[in-house]
């Protein structure tokens, strides 16, 4: 049982034929080859596969694939634009936010979400905001960091 | 998870038909936070699901007579956002920000969760306070469940096979009335409550007695379980701190916990005593205070002035 979905993914139009039973983060990583979004619990707790759908944060792992149909997606590989890496990259990189790397795509996809809404955040923000991604080398304080002087690159 | 047809219907028309195509087989699906995972662990096996996310008309959110009416594919991130919620009814908004995390509440539905009906699930036993009601719909028409009465059992409603929660109606709170929800939440913040309580109290001012309780809990039993020995206790009753206490141990009589790694029964039992006496005592902080309203009106102006 198949279902041809058209979305735009980071920008660009996809059109993909999936399995009903297809999660939007195994259609992204292994049909659209977007492996930058990582599967950690697979029950919508810890954040890792997250991804924006029409601008608005929601688990890969809890979504199916046929729910972007007409939608659009932004992933972590469509945040830089023209080379250039999203403010909230560049300030992870800076403020030391990376620590295994492993929560890090949806801890920068969340915190894009929260900088679209809020341009400076406060910390009680950015910790309501982000306490669905779980980090489990427990680096939060560079991560909140990290988020809160994002702003100085943003031009 | 097991293949499975995917139908999209644009209308509740074409949902009812579809449901009668595939009969109890069939699925509906909104959000899918949590029916995805149930079919992820194979708890749950449909041949079909029917999505309801194309379904025209059943989001929103509006006034009418005299509380709200909220469509059942609203999302929990909606309730809680709603400038409309926040101003007419703050403590639905309040309960379905407690809700998981943001990426939960922007797929998650109102009549999603409803129809899933968890026993650890945040809005319940705020919906039960209110006294909040669902509309249900089928090719037979439409009814109104009181949400007190509409869960039976864990994962179950009355809700029959073919039919759909189009809207939640909550009425506003009547004059002179406070209302609370706590979610007691030992472990992490997105975690379900080990216990969580909701009251609601309607007070008369002039002579200092509850004309009205209401007081529900979640998390504590096979379904969200309202405490009316506990309500029947203040109903008439002056407000004072001995009968909170002697509410809240009237509630701890009508739970049914079961121990698991959120504590022991007998813990959650003890706990929610004192969740419902906490509970009475935020609904009454939340009561609107004639000398604090001016106080409000008087920093307003100045501001203004400013």
């Amino acid at each position: 049982m198949k279902k041809k979905i058209r979305m735009r993914v980071n920008g660009k139009k996809v059109e993909v034929e999936v399995p009903t039973n297809r999660l939007l983060i195994d259609c992204l990583r292994y049909d659209l080859g977007l492996t930058g979004t990582k599967e950690g619990c697979s029950v919508g707790v810890c954040g890792a596969c997250t991804v924006l759908m029409d601008g608005e944060m929601v688990s890969s792992c809890l979504a199916l694939a046929v729910f972007a149909d007409g939608r659009e997606i932004t992933t972590v590989e469509g945040l830089a634009k023209n080379g250039e890496l999203h403010p909230v990259q560049k300030s992870f990189i800076q403020y030391g936010g990376f620590q295994c790397g492993i929560c890090t795509p949806g801890q920068v996809v969340a915190a894009k979400a929260l900088l679209d809404e809020v341009s400076k955040p406060s910390e009680e923000q950015i910790k309501e905001w982000m306490m669905g991604n779980l980090c489990r080398c427990t680096g939060y304080y560079k991560i909140i960091e990290s988020i809160q002087k994002a702003h100085q690159f943003a031009k | 998870m097991i293949p499975f047809e995917y139908r999209t219907p644009k209308n509740l028309k074409g949902v009812q038909q579809e449901l009668k195509q595939f009969g109890a087989d069939a699925k509906l699906i909104a959000g899918g936070t949590a029916l995805v995972i149930m079919m992820r662990q194979r708890l749950v096996r449909p041949s079909c699901l029917i999505s309801l996310r194309s379904v025209r008309g059943l989001s929103g959110i509006a006034q009418k007579d005299g509380g709200l009416r909220i469509g059942g594919l609203t999302t929990h991130r909606e309730v809680e956002r709603s400038a409309l919620v926040r101003r007419q009814i703050p403590l639905l908004a309040e309960t379905y920000r407690h809700v998981a995390t943001i990426r939960v509440r922007n797929m998650a539905t109102v009549g999603g969760g409803l129809a899933h009906a968890d026993p650890n699930q945040d809005p319940p036993p705020t919906l039960i306070a209110l006294g909040a009601t669902v509309k249900a719909s089928s090719i037979h028409g439409s009814r109104v469940i009181p949400l007190d009465g509409f869960f039976t059992d864990y994962y179950e409603t009355v809700l029959k096979p073919d039919e759909i929660i189009t809207e939640i109606f909550v009425p506003r709170l009547p004059p002179n009335s406070g209302g609370a929800f706590l979610k007691f939440l030992p472990r992490t913040a997105d975690d379900y409550a080990t216990v969580s309580a909701a009251a609601v109290v309607t007070w008369d001012r002039a002579k200092r007695v509850f004309t009205d309780v209401r007081i529900a809990l979640g998390s504590v039993g096979t379904t969200a379980i309202r405490a009316r020995e506990a309500e029947a206790v203040l109903r008439g009753q002056p407000v004072k701190a001995e009968a909170l206490r002697e509410a809240a141990e009237k509630a701890k009589q009508v739970v049914d916990p079961v121990s698991d790694f959120r504590g022991s029964a007998a813990y959650k039992r003890e706990m929610a005593g004192v969740f419902v006496r906490r509970a009475l005592e935020a609904a009454l902080n939340s009561l609107p205070k004639k000398s604090k309203a001016k106080k409000q009106s008087r920093k307003a102006s100045k501001r203004r002035k400013k």
